[in-house]
């Protein structure tokens, strides 16, 4: 296992026509992956596919659980040993796949878990398109601590969201959502992916302290703790449970206390690391758009189309979900008049834009829940109607 | 005598078992495989999901994980996968093994994958007050069982057997020199190896059942235990209230891990020659 032998593989720009899954896939290998557990459902089981194949010929390990809790522990064990270690799955299986996500952000262990998005609630629509998952990522699992999640638009933008995910697991040690849906995942596109050298890997921050001072959970500077693998001289304990910096269990309300702050803290205090907006004909726009995956590909035309009708509106695509970009929406509210969310579910980062908006600026809400993708025309007749 | 305190974390000590509870027992007999064995301290990971024996890995220096309900062996899974040269130890409870955890228990030993797992089966859930496990015999009563379990129970060994874990034995406390060749011989043996060491719980078990003192319940063991080579001269009847221990299977299947790393070095092969 190691890196270098994904880096072999990638030898120079590749011109390929590829789906989101493909290049999730790709992406995960082009960023370290080593190890994959999972359980197949649709609309995600390619990744578990392409990675079967391609990680014994990298020397990675890849292995089908008898299902989604299993995988999620297996990945967590294979991270505390050293290894780049992702799942993916679809909305049934990731809500199998919350206590063990729990574990890893109280745990502190990186990983990456994929959750291609269809609908629900329930076994719900195994072969549509849906965004309701938005609200699992953040409050799925039990207790109280901050997430990260990405969600690309595009095939190009999967490949980088998955090397970004690895990149920001590792970094803040921290479960990774890369929040996909089944339109991204199954649509064809032509992608040139980059160079190796052009790929950012950020490797996990290990001790440089001796073993008899390492403290697995010490509060540093950064509120990120250096960690080390099982195996390589550093014994140490990890708990699910309220523990302090040695990782041994606590009841004392101080350390509690002190562990749960830190836990959020290490992610709210680099927010602006994290976060990641696009913007489109932002200038000058009096409407803004509010979308993110799929259905910022209908956003982005809507807007086109209005711009061609004169109506000035322009598109914010979030590329993180969470932590919410309460900022940039919220700068955005102070330019435009009104705000339009359109998303596959029942409004679920409506909910959240007015939250950041505090009722500046009304928002209307575009939204779909049938299995059917929103097509422009449905955000563009929003546009028409506020615009009025 | 081995030097326990060289494995012991002994700053986590008081333990958080009740007097008269066999997990003390069992440890000291996996402290002492370990120790005839010789492997270093940082060769070996510990690993444990959620209940009283669960609670092992937290006094113990070696690489240790406690993870959630019944996960143990997938974490364990991943563990051995991404560092094939850790002898990886999963320690669990009968609940933790065999209610929430029994796919994993099954798949693991259906896999053949190389870990040892030592079930402290105590036929109850302890750590929450004595609810009824799949262990607990039938008519034996439980917090949640108040008129006697009406389950039948599970044979946790038989269960390993049938899935096909490489080595399958069960100890008791009472036997303890039996029970630390046991564990030796499992955690020796390439593939997936399960010891189930019967083991007293006198507070949320033996109280409720009247079963007496934790002394009492390992009088109990003696009496009513009989060794796999007796059991074999003896009729189903005659076996009637007996438990049977020993070692049950001990056979060289291909172990999962050693099966992956020669698909490796053969699709390898298959590149170096293209
Ligand atoms: C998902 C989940 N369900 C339930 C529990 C509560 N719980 C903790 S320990 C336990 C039973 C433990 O019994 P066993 O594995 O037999 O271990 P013992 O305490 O007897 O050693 C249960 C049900 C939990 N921690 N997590
Ligand atoms: S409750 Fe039972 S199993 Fe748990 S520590 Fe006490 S005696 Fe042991």
């Amino acid at each position: 296992m190691g890196k270098e032998t994904v880096m072999q593989r990638n030898n120079g720009p590749r011109v390929e026509v590829m789906t989101g899954n493909d290049a999730c896939a790709e992406g995960a290998l082009a960023a370290g992956l080593t190890f994959f557990a999972g359980y197949p459902i649709t609309p995600s089981s390619e990744i578990a596919e392409i990675l079967s194949y391609r990680l014994p010929h990298l020397g990675g390990k890849f292995i089908q659980m008898e299902d989604e809790i299993g995988a999620m522990g297996a990945v967590i064990g294979a991270s505390l040993a050293g290894a780049k270690a992702m799942t993916a799955t679809s909305g049934p299986g990731f809500s199998l796949k919350q206590e063990n996500i729990g574990f890893a952000a109280m745990a502190e262990v990186p990983c990456v878990v994929v959750d291609v998005q269809r609908g629900g609630p329930s076994t719900g629509l195994p072969t549509l398109p849906a965004q309701m998952d938005v609200m699992q990522a953040r409050w799925g699992t039990h207790g109280d601590h901050e997430i990260i999640a990405l969600c690309p638009y595009s095939v190009r933008e999967t490949f980088d969201l998955t090397v970004r995910a690895f990149n920001l697991a590792e970094r803040y040690r921290t479960p990774v959502i890369l929040l996909m849906d089944e339109i991204v995942a199954h649509v064809n596109e032509k992608v040139v992916l980059p160079e190796p050298d052009e790929i950012e890997v950020y490797e996990r921050k290990l001790p440089n302290c001796p073993p008899e001072e390492f403290l697995p959970y010490k509060f540093t500077e950064d509120d990120i703790p250096p960690m080390a693998s099982y195996g390589t001289g550093y014994r140490f304990h990890v708990t699910g449970l309220c523990h302090d910096e040695t990782g041994f269990p606590t009841n004392d309300p101080v350390q509690i206390d002190r562990l749960i702050r830190r836990l959020n803290r290490k992610i709210s205090r680099h927010r602006d690391d994290i976060v990641q907006v696009a913007e489109e004909q932002l200038d000058g726009a009096e409407i803004g758009v509010v979308a993110y995956g799929a259905t910022a590909r209908a956003a982005r035309r809507a807007v086109r189309l209005a711009r061609e009708e004169a109506i000035p509106a322009g598109l914010l695509r979030p590329l993180v979900l969470w932590p919410f970009p309460d900022k940039e929406v919220r700068a955005l509210a102070e330019r435009v008049s009104a705000l339009i969310v359109a998303e596959l579910n029942m409004g679920q980062v409506a909910h959240e834009v007015e939250w950041a908006v505090c009722g500046k600026v009304p928002v209307h809400r575009v939204n779909r829940v049938d299995g059917e993708p929103i097509p422009p025309e449905h955000i563009l007749q929003a546009i028409r109607e506020v615009a009025r | 005598m081995i030097d326990y305190t060289k494995y012991l974390r002994i700053s986590k000590f008081p333990l958080i078992w009740c007097a008269g509870c066999g997990n003390g027992i069992v440890l000291k007999s996996i402290l002492r495989a370990i120790d005839k064995i010789g492997w270093p301290k940082d060769q070996v990971c510990t690993v444990s999901g959620i209940g009283c024996s669960s609670r092992t890995p937290g006094y113990v220096d070696f690489n240790t994980l406690h993870t959630t309900h019944g996960r143990a062996i997938a974490f364990a899974t991943g563990v051995k996968m991404a560092k094939p040269e850790l002898h990886v130890i999963v320690v669990t409870g009968d609940g933790d093994a065999t209610a929430i955890g029994g796919n994993h228990y099954i798949h693991a030993a259906r896999r053949n994958i190389d870990l040892t797992v030592v079930i402290f089966n105590n036929n109850i859930y302890g750590m929450t007050g004595g609810q009824v496990s799949p262990t607990t015999p039938m008519g034996m009563k439980a917090s949640t069982a108040p008129f006697g379990s009406v389950e039948p129970s599970f044979n946790i060994s038989g269960l390993a057997q049938a899935a096909g874990a490489s080595f399958v034995a069960r100890g008791t406390v009472y036997h303890v020199f039996q029970l630390d060749k046991l564990i030796e011989r499992a955690l020796l043996k390439r593939g997936f190896s399960v010891v189930e060491v019967l083991t007293p719980c006198p507070t949320a078990y033996g109280r409720r059942n009247r079963l007496g003192t934790g002394v009492d319940m390992i009088r109990w063991q003696k009496e009513h235990t009989i060794s796999v080579q007796e059991a074999a001269k003896l009729s189903p009847e005659q076996l009637n209230d007996k438990i049977v221990t020993g070692v049950f299977t001990d056979v060289d299947r291909p172990e999962y891990l050693e099966t992956y790393q020669a698909l490796i070095d053969s699709l390898r092969r298959k590149a170096s020659l293209s």
